[in-house]
């Protein structure tokens, strides 16, 4: 498998990826680790005459965990992720998703923006960033601006994203109670059959606010006000879990591939989606 | 065909400089520019791992790396980790516990063995399979394979203690 | 001298022969990065080829234009079937008798088909070439399914019809139908169903075995490389039978044969994938003679998994017959076999499914009957011995779903069941009804020792609890238990009945012992990760009386190789294990005279021990082996002539039946369909063991083959002839975090008819695992009235039968 040709810029800065996006405009794509783009390069399924490489690029590193917000650089690997201790303590559900994505050396290679800002359903870095309400940082030439994670997918691979924007950042705000990041697959290196990111806080013996989102069962990441409303208020027992089920269900669309028909993954959907809230309610 | 780029890249501790299309993947500049064909070819994907080297430092996957991107990176391959004046322990232990057959995956298995145990030294089973995961084998179904990684863990552990 | 003061005992351990774990010699290149593969093979000048492949399942093909292709810088050449036909190389022989196109000729049978070969001084600008070229297609309706095929107006193949499309004979006799490729019967037809329309109980059952694919980590390749000024042609490449693959080049290119050479490499892994003959091959012979320059062809993982041997694909219906007390007696059996786009299974010619009729299994079957149908239909051609014997893994998993289901026609316990039903051990040499003659075996020992080591009642005590859990909701999980008894039938296989393409499967060895004594041996085989150097070393140390460590073994050089039908169906052991052997024993007689003569005494008078000769009964007065090789060479011996050489062509008596018994303890989360293998048992007997460590990784990487297969791995298909299952994102290789650890144990019966009364292994723990591990999944399911459910068991297929047996609520 033998991509075709293409032209490499490596520039240094962010104005330099600004230039050569505003100069090439649909003949240029930006490239994080290549994980994504490159196989499809490979398959000549994604003609790129201007690959962008991102990693010289000046600040687009770095994890930073403040009082209330957490900053993860575009460029952030998914191992990085596992192995910074303060995010662990800060944000664990992070760290959980992060070992369910691949295996070793594609963490090594995979960012948290590619991730996010590739747009493929099967990502999982899109769910979890809805379920921890991040904030994505787009910078172009005309300037910088926020898209809510939550606002920022539109369909398979269409997001808020311009073509000639850059996502350089994340901003999490410091998530509270428990956290669970559920997920199944097939094999190591597969996409999720379902996964659900869930996150929980607890006020006495009620849920006191939950944000749920689900992988892969829709063209987009789904997150589903209607699951974490649910749950608000009440103990997360069987009736809460039933009803947060119901509600994610009608908010998810998937469709038939290797992994299954639409009816088995509805329903494997509705299983791990509990099984994260019991998780997440038990760590709250 | 596309411009060429001028690359630099060291190999095992030797520094090489070349003239490449940048849609040369690094597999291929290792194995047909350089003549390093240790790391194999199984999947084009980024699934099998037989292509595994350590890129500064970290385990990667070749085929899914341009040689473009790995200007001015560090690269070792399984050539660099051992060679018979002085064999790596891993190497050693993979003959000692039957840990390959048809030998193609090994040394990808065996470069990515190398960081798994810099990463974790003294790893549990679990941690073995976990760690090893980016690598597929056909033959040996894994269970040699990670007696053999435990059993050069030991000896490393003991070398080291050895030492201090 | 040392030997002197070596204890017989240290005597035998230096020779590392036989029975021990030596260390494999094959490692040290392998660990280091410096084996050699024939991607690895560089060339001066070499030039690259790649396919043009069909997009479509079938179509007819109006138009090629290259023009545009050969415009690409780098690109010097566009083979098409235009091309290949003044050569009569646009079709080529397959080895099951039919013929297989090698560019599309005027139309495509299976998507990912040969259309074109580029040939370029890069892979850069062969895949650049490959896009440039236009290749127009007019559809054609496609059929993926076998029953439809047998039904249908469409004719697949226009070659293979007469008038009004008739069907024409084929190379296994009269057809049915112009989709239809052949009728295979074995066993009596009418006293068998005589047997079941009168019998007490009948099991039915119909089973799918789907398709799939070996899939070695290294995919398929070779360099052909044409000297036009000496008029020799090597040609390396990734091949199990290279001397059956010089006979075919020489057969089909009119080069004769002395003037090809063919070069097995290392090999990585091969599993039944590299048995075959294909296009890339040709292409690239071709191709080196138009450019005068080395070529290169090597598939991609795409290519492998979309258009190079697949496995399986067999329908298969049955019915066994027993009495009120479970004793079998009748078995029938009838399969549709998929053959894809052209016949080009890699069975011995006179077995167009193989060794289907060893369906029999270990059981005192009196009466069986099967009948196998071979269809076309558009999907790749293949048919490879995925790891096993000729068909014998679908023949094994047939039987064992039988016992099962007849288990719980029964209501019998399925290990019970098969106690009361195996061949006897008094019984062997056993004749069973569909025509072999199993050598040996003990299978009520094996099985008592197995079900003993995992406490088997203990194990069902428990799985009745985990029942009653399960309906009390207090677990969602169930638990399977997985038997399979399984008879293999390997080493193909006495020239009397056993040849492929006219090439009987005998297979050989050639010794040359050097005179300071050590030795070179080579062998018809060819090793791809079962560690021949190491293995048939020992077993000429055990019988020379040389260390093995001053053994090398070589294979795969055509040159130097004594002719040999190479390493599938777990044919090295029993048959140039056996060559091996044999050839020993006629340096061992040569030896012995030498050894009479410098020794002063009569030939008769001297006796082998371990790496000498005696006088027998004056141990004190020997000469080593060693002394002897020295001798052979150096010293004037009137009547023999100098040096100590021998060759073995070995033509076996018999297959070798090797046997074993697995146990599989399996956890099954019935929500989500997730399968966790608790625990695997493994006993295998595989007669005499040359070297415990490799059998044990050959059982370790066998079950996990077995497990891939049974747990997910498939090339499927969709309506439209599309590979669904291209990748290794889709196509289920497990890695080390879904493998379990194997327990492993053995019984030892030796082949009465092998010279060391081995019979191979490397194919037992595939054909015995996939149905352990099947019938774990279903076992879990028994109890709320599982009879049957198809392989692959996924996720979503787990599932799914939980889902209609009503376990979801």
């Amino acid at each position: 498998m033998i991509p075709a040709g293409f032209e490499y810029h490596r520039p240094r800065d962010l104005e330099g990826v600004l230039a050569l996006l505003d100069e090439h405009g649909d003949d240029a794509r930006v490239m994080a680790g290549g994980h994504s783009l490159i196989p499809m390069m490979k398959l000549r399924m994604a003609d790129v005459p201007h690959l962008i490489d991102l990693q010289a690029v000046d600040g687009l590193a770095g994890i930073e965990i403040g009082a209330d917000e957490i900053r993860l650089g575009a460029m952030v690997t998914q191992t990085e992720i596992i192995g910074h201790a303060g995010l662990a303590e800060a944000a664990p559900i992070l760290r959980e998703a992060a070992l369910q994505i691949a295996d070793p050396q594609v963490r090594n290679m995979g960012t948290v923006g590619g991730n996010i800002a590739n747009g493929d359903p099967g990502n999982d870095m899109p769910g979890l960033m809805q379920c921890l309400d991040a904030r994505f940082t787009l910078v172009g030439s005309g300037g910088v601006r926020e898209v809510a994670a939550r606002e920022f997918y539109e369909a398979a691979y269409m997001t808020a994203r311009e073509d000639e924007e850059v996502l350089t950042a994340v901003t999490i705000p410091r998530p509270a109670g428990g956290h669970a990041y559920e997920k199944q697959k097939r094999k190591i290196g597969d996409y999720a059959t379902a996964a659900a990111a869930v996150q929980i806080a607890k006020e006495g013996r009620a849920c006191a606010s939950a944000a749920i989102a689900m992988t892969n069962l829709s063209d987009t990441p789904v997150f589903s006000e209607g699951a974490g409303a649910a749950l608000v208020g009440t103990a997360v027992d069987a009736a809460a879990l039933a009803a947060a089920s119901e509600a994610m269900l009608g908010d998810i669309d998937p469709t038939e591939d290797n992994r299954g028909p639409v009816a088995f993954k509805r329903h494997v959907a509705g299983v791990i989606l509990r099984r994260a809230i019991e998780r997440a309610w038990s760590r709250a | 065909m596309t411009k060429k780029m001028h690359i630099t890249i060291t190999v095992n501790g030797k520094e090489e400089e070349f003239l490449a299309e940048p849609r040369e993947l690094l597999i291929y500049t290792l194995r047909e520019r350089l003549n390093i064909t240790g790391p194999h070819i199984g999947c084009d994907t980024s699934h099998c791992g037989a292509c595994t080297v350590t890129l500064n430092g970290k385990s990667v996957k070749s085929c899914t790396m341009f040689v473009a991107q790995a200007d001015g990176a560090e690269v070792e391959t399984i050539e660099g980790i051992g060679g018979p004046d002085a064999l790596h322990p891993l190497q050693v232990a993979f003959k000692e516990h039957h840990g390959l057959q048809c030998g193609f995956c090994t040394p990808g298995m065996i470069t990515r063995a190398t960081k798994l145990l810099e990463e974790i030294p003294n790893p549990t089973e679990e941690e073995i399979r976990f760690g090893m995961a980016g690598n597929i084998c056909r033959c040996t179904g894994y269970q040699n394979i990670v007696k053999s990684i435990q059993a050069a863990a030991a000896e490393m552990s003991a070398a080291k203690e050895a030492a201090e | 001298m040392k030997d002197e003061v070596d204890t017989r005992e240290d005597r035998v351990a230096n020779l590392k022969g036989m029975g021990c774990s030596r260390k494999r010699v094959e490692d040290a290149r392998f660990t280091q990065g410096k084996g050699n593969y024939v991607d690895d093979i560089k060339l001066d000048g070499m030039l690259f080829g790649d396919f043009v492949r069909s997009p479509y399942a079938h179509a007819r093909i109006t138009s090629i234009d290259i023009e545009e292709a050969l415009k690409v810088p780098g690109v010097l050449a566009v083979l098409t079937a235009a091309d290949l036909e003044p050569l009569g190389l646009h079709w080529m022989p397959t080895l099951a008798g039919d013929k297989q196109m090698v560019l599309a000729d005027g139309k495509v049978l299976f998507q990912g088909q040969e259309v074109a070969f580029v040939v370029a001084e890069d892979r850069y600008a062969a895949a650049d070439g490959i896009e440039a070229v236009v290749v127009e297609y007019e559809e054609l309706p496609v059929i993926v399914d076998p029953f439809e095929s047998l039904k249908s107006d469409v004719v697949l193949r226009e070659d293979t019809v007469g008038e009004d499309s008739a069907p024409i004979d084929g190379a296994h006799g009269p057809r049915k139908h112009h989709n239809h490729i052949f009728t295979w019967e074995a066993g009596d037809k009418a006293p068998t169903e005589e047997v079941i329309a009168n019998a007490e109980v009948v099991a039915e059952e119909t089973m799918y075995y789907h398709r799939t694919h070996p899939c070695p980590l290294e995919t398929c390749g070779c360099v052909a490389s044409m000297d036009k000024v000496n008029g020799k042609l090597t040609l390396w490449g990734t091949f199990q039978a290279p001397h059956a693959i010089r006979t075919v080049v020489s057969l089909i290119s009119g080069i004769e044969e002395h003037n090809i050479r063919v070069i097995s490499p290392d090999i990585g892994g091969g599993f039944g994938n590299k048995v075959g003959a294909y296009p890339g091959y040709v292409c690239s012979v071709v191709a080196s003679i138009v450019t005068g320059k080395p070529v290169k062809w090597i598939e991609d993982r795409m290519d492998n998994l979309m258009t190079t041997a697949f496995a399986r694909d067999y329908w298969m219906s049955g019915k066994i017959s027993a009495t009120p007390e479970g004793k079998i007696t009748a078995l029938r059996c009838q399969v549709t076999a998929d053959h894809g786009g052209f016949d080009a299974c890699a069975d011995p010619t006179k077995f167009p499914a193989g060794f289907m009729n060893i369906c029999t299994g270990s059981y005192d079957i009196p009466t069986a009957y099967l009948e196998v149908d071979g269809v076309y239909t558009n999907k790749a051609p293949g048919g490879v011995s995925y790891r096993c014997s000729f068909r014998v893994t679908e023949a094994v998993y047939f039987i064992e779903r039988m016992i099962e289901v007849l288990a719980i026609e029964l209501g019998m316990d399925a290990a019970e069941l098969r106690r009361i039903n195996f061949i006897k051990k008094e019984q062997f040499p056993y004749k069973a009804a569909l025509g072999w003659e199993y050598d040996s075996g003990d299978y009520h020992t094996a099985w008592d020792k197995a079900l003993k080591a995992v406490d088997y009642d203990a194990l069902r005590a428990e799985q009745v609890q985990r029942v009653e859990d399960f309906k009390a909701g207090k677990t969602r999980k169930l638990m399977g238990i997985g038997l399979s008894f399984f008879t293999e039938i390997v080493g193909a296989g006495p020239v009397k009945n056993c040849d492929i393409l006219g090439l009987g499967m005998f297979d050989s060895c050639e010794i040359r012992i050097h005179p300071t004594g050590s030795a070179i041996a080579r062998l018809g085989t060819i090793s791809q990760g079962q560690g021949h150097a190491t293995t048939f070393a020992q077993i000429l140390a055990s019988e020379i009386g040389l260390p093995a460590d001053s053994i090398t073994v070589e294979e795969g050089d055509t040159d130097t190789a004594p002719y040999g039908l190479g390493t599938y169906g777990s044919r090295s052991t029993p048959v140039a294990g056996a060559a091996t052997a044999m050839a020993g024993r006629k340096i061992r007689a040569k030896a012995q005279m030498i050894a009479a003569y410098l020794l002063e005494v009569h030939d008769d008078d001297v006796e082998f021990d371990v790496d000498r000769f005696v006088v027998k009964g004056a141990p004190e007065k020997f000469k080593t082996m060693k002394e002897i090789a020295f001798a052979a060479y150096n010293q004037a011996i009137p009547g023999i002539e100098p040096g100590l050489e021998a060759v073995s062509y070995y033509d076996p008596p018999n297959m070798t039946y090797p046997f074993g018994a697995y146990v599989c303890v399996m956890d099954i989360d019935v929500d989500t369909g997730v399968p966790d293998i608790r625990r695997f048992y493994a006993l295998d007997d595989c007669g005499t063991r040359i070297n415990p460590m490799i059998i044990e990784g050959q059982v370790h990487g066998g079950l996990t083959e077995a497990l891939a297969v049974a747990l997910g791995q498939e090339i499927a298909y969709d309506n439209m002839g599309n590979v669904k299952t291209g990748t290794l994102m889709d196509f289920f290789l497990p890695t080390a975090w879904e493998v379990p650890n194997y327990e492993t144990d053995f019984t030892v019966t030796p082949s009465p008819h092998h010279p060391i009364g081995a019979k191979g292994v490397g194919e037992s723990p595939h054909v015995g695992g996939v149905p352990c591990f099947s019938n774990a999944v279903q076992d879990a399911f028994r109890a709320f009235g599982l009879r049957h459910t198809n392989m692959p068991h996924d996720h979503w297929r787990i599932w799914k039968t939980a889902n209609e047996l009503g376990l979801h609520g």
